[in-house]
């Protein structure tokens, strides 16, 4: 549980060359330790640029990252203490893999924390069970698993770090229905258990207003807007201009008002919205 | 990683730029040819010159030329220094039995000189020509060469597909490093045995996700019913123009300089010779 800040944070790629790109430009947020908060933004907005800066993997070229209210850079050498504390998972994170056994390999992180022989055994094999990844599959070689399989080895490979901020960038990218809705159910469990803070970089509306709690956007490097699942994504017009959408299942509610139904607006998953009109149809089929 | 500048295309819209891959892989040959043959200081002012005007024309900012040469500092360095203890001389100073000489220190400055043209030179090629026409130029250039039996086109293939992926291998192990920087791996610290274990959670990932894109690759290239043995046809051939022309023969003209011109001038800096 740490909180989580941005003064002024600038990044340019390439200075002083003809491919000189502004990636993020000038972000300043604060985002309270435990909460939850989804980013989005249009592809090639910053966020893999901004998640990057969050755990001192890149450096700002201008302002600063704070975790916990201190500024990561004050001490350069204490910048790999700073990864375990901010866990980062990286989009397709099942190319990370690389030992001989899935054991092993999510008992990468623990290891170079330095803990103890039975201190890691126990993370590895809670950080499995919180991923769903069976006990027989962790003597299993990580490049005989399935595709959904290796996506949570490594996502259990971060979490055995038992990070106290959480950055997923994208982690159900490229996954099924089902699969995505069980990492996502997965990171929720940590969330809640450990009481980390989690920053879930998303495409999706729909999972973004499901799990989060806060959301930030970006558009061209620049902080949009920042606010509550239902401030954020009560702005439509806004979003829509920043070729963002809203979950689809709020669009409906919003189109059903026009129409002249008395039903709320703040509706963003499907289990709201159904416990919503469930009575209304049931009714309507006794009348 | 990102800060590899050899080989990197910068485009742009020059004469430079639209002159045929040939003629500029021809200039460059030429170019270090002329350079072992010049034997003066006036001479290396001359290629310099001549260097340094295609620089300007091009207008790849000559910083990032320079640049190019910093990868092999040391090994200058070291040229220079050799040359300079062991050519025999008029001595100029000594240091322990190691007799500094003035031809060992003309030399010296005439092989650092040659070898900082060479690699800016080609440099230029590479700033200024995109690795596919590049490829493409050596192909048609060694064309003559399929008549003994060479595999020219899959050579060419090769290289066009080795420089492609240049640029993605970059990208991935930059990615792969920063995921395991991420779970704390540590490339910088340690001696030579724990730094060379540290490479391993890189490399395996790398070498796995390389065969699967060489699998994919084969796959997609055999769904375009690519084939080897069969002549190809191109999308855009080029024609070699007029500044082709004019190009090659400056490139001779500046051989004729260097050969009757500079080399005949005994102007260097040996007191007496």
């Amino acid at each position: 549980m740490s909180s989580v800040e941005a003064r002024g944070l600038t990044h340019t790629y390439s200075k002083g060359t003809p491919f000189e790109r502004t990636a993020i430009d000038s972000l300043t947020f604060q985002i309270p330790a435990g909460d939850f908060v989804g980013i989005i933004g249009h592809t090639g907005s910053g966020k893999s640029t901004l998640v990057q800066h969050l755990n001192g993997l890149m450096k700002p070229t201008a302002g600063s990252v704070l975790i916990g209210g201190k500024d990561i850079w004050a001490k350069p050498d204490e910048i790999r203490a700073l990864r375990f504390e901010v866990g980062l998972c990286f989009q397709y994170p099942e190319y990370q893999l690389f030992e001989e056994t899935v054991y092993k390999d999510i008992a990468f992180g623990p290891g170079n924390m330095g803990l103890s022989e039975q201190e890691i055994d126990a993370r590895v094999r809670e950080a499995a069970a919180l991923c769903g990844v069976a006990d027989e599959l962790l003597e299993r070689s990580p490049f005989e698993l399935s595709g959904g399989q290796k996506r949570r080895v490594a996502i259990a490979g971060v979490l055995a770090m038992r990070p106290k901020v959480l950055i997923m960038d994208e982690p159900t990218a490229g996954l099924d229905p089902r699969g995505r809705e069980d990492i996502l159910e997965q990171v929720g469990r940590y969330h809640r258990e450990s009481g980390a803070t989690v920053l879930l970089v998303s495409h999706s509306m729909e999972d973004v207003a499901r799990y989060a709690k806060s959301v930030l956007v970006l558009e061209k490097g620049r902080l949009a807007m920042q606010g509550s699942v239902a401030e954020v994504f009560r702005e439509e017009e806004r979003l829509s201009a920043l070729h963002l959408g809203i979950p689809q299942v709020t669009s409906i509610f919003r189109r059903l008002r026009a129409m002249g139904f008395d039903l709320p607006e703040d509706v963003f998953t499907v289990e709201q919205g159904e416990a919503l009109l469930r009575p209304l149809l049931e009714g309507g089929r006794d009348a | 990683m990102r800060d590899i500048t050899m080989g990197q295309y910068f485009p742009g819209n020059t004469v430079i730029h639209k002159m045929d891959a040939r003629t500029k892989l021809l200039a460059v040959l030429c170019y270090i040819i002329e350079l072992f043959f010049v034997k003066t200081l006036a001479g290396f002012a001359l290629m310099a010159v001549a260097l340094f005007a295609a620089i300007a024309v091009s207008t790849i900012p000559f910083k990032m030329v320079a640049r190019s040469v910093k990868p092999i500092l040391i090994l200058l360095a070291f040229t220079a220094i050799l040359n300079l203890f062991y050519t025999d001389g008029d001595p100029l100073f000594r240091i322990w039995k190691l007799t500094a000489t003035w031809q060992g220190l003309e030399l010296g400055v005439f092989m650092m000189v040659r070898i900082a043209l060479l690699i800016m030179g080609s440099s230029l090629l590479t700033y200024t020509t995109s690795p596919i026409l590049l490829t493409d130029a050596m192909e048609r250039l060694m064309s003559p060469l399929k008549a003994l039996k060479v595999p020219v086109g899959e050579l060419a293939m090769m290289m066009t597909v080795a420089m492609r992926f240049i640029p993605v291998l970059v990208e991935e192990t930059d990615k792969i490093m920063s995921a395991q920087k991420a779970r704390g791996a540590d490339f910088e610290s340690g001696g030579v045995l724990k730094r060379a274990k540290a490479l391993v959670p890189i490399l395996v990932p790398l070498f796995v996700s390389s065969f699967h894109r060489a699998e994919e690759l084969a796959v997609a290239m055999e769904c375009r019913c690519y084939h080897t043995d069969r002549p190809r046809s191109r999308l855009k051939s080029t024609v070699m123009g007029a500044r082709d022309y004019v190009m090659l023969a400056l490139m001779a003209l500046l051989f004729a300089a260097i050969l009757f011109g500079t080399n005949r001038i005994l102007w260097t800096f040996i007191p007496t010779v």
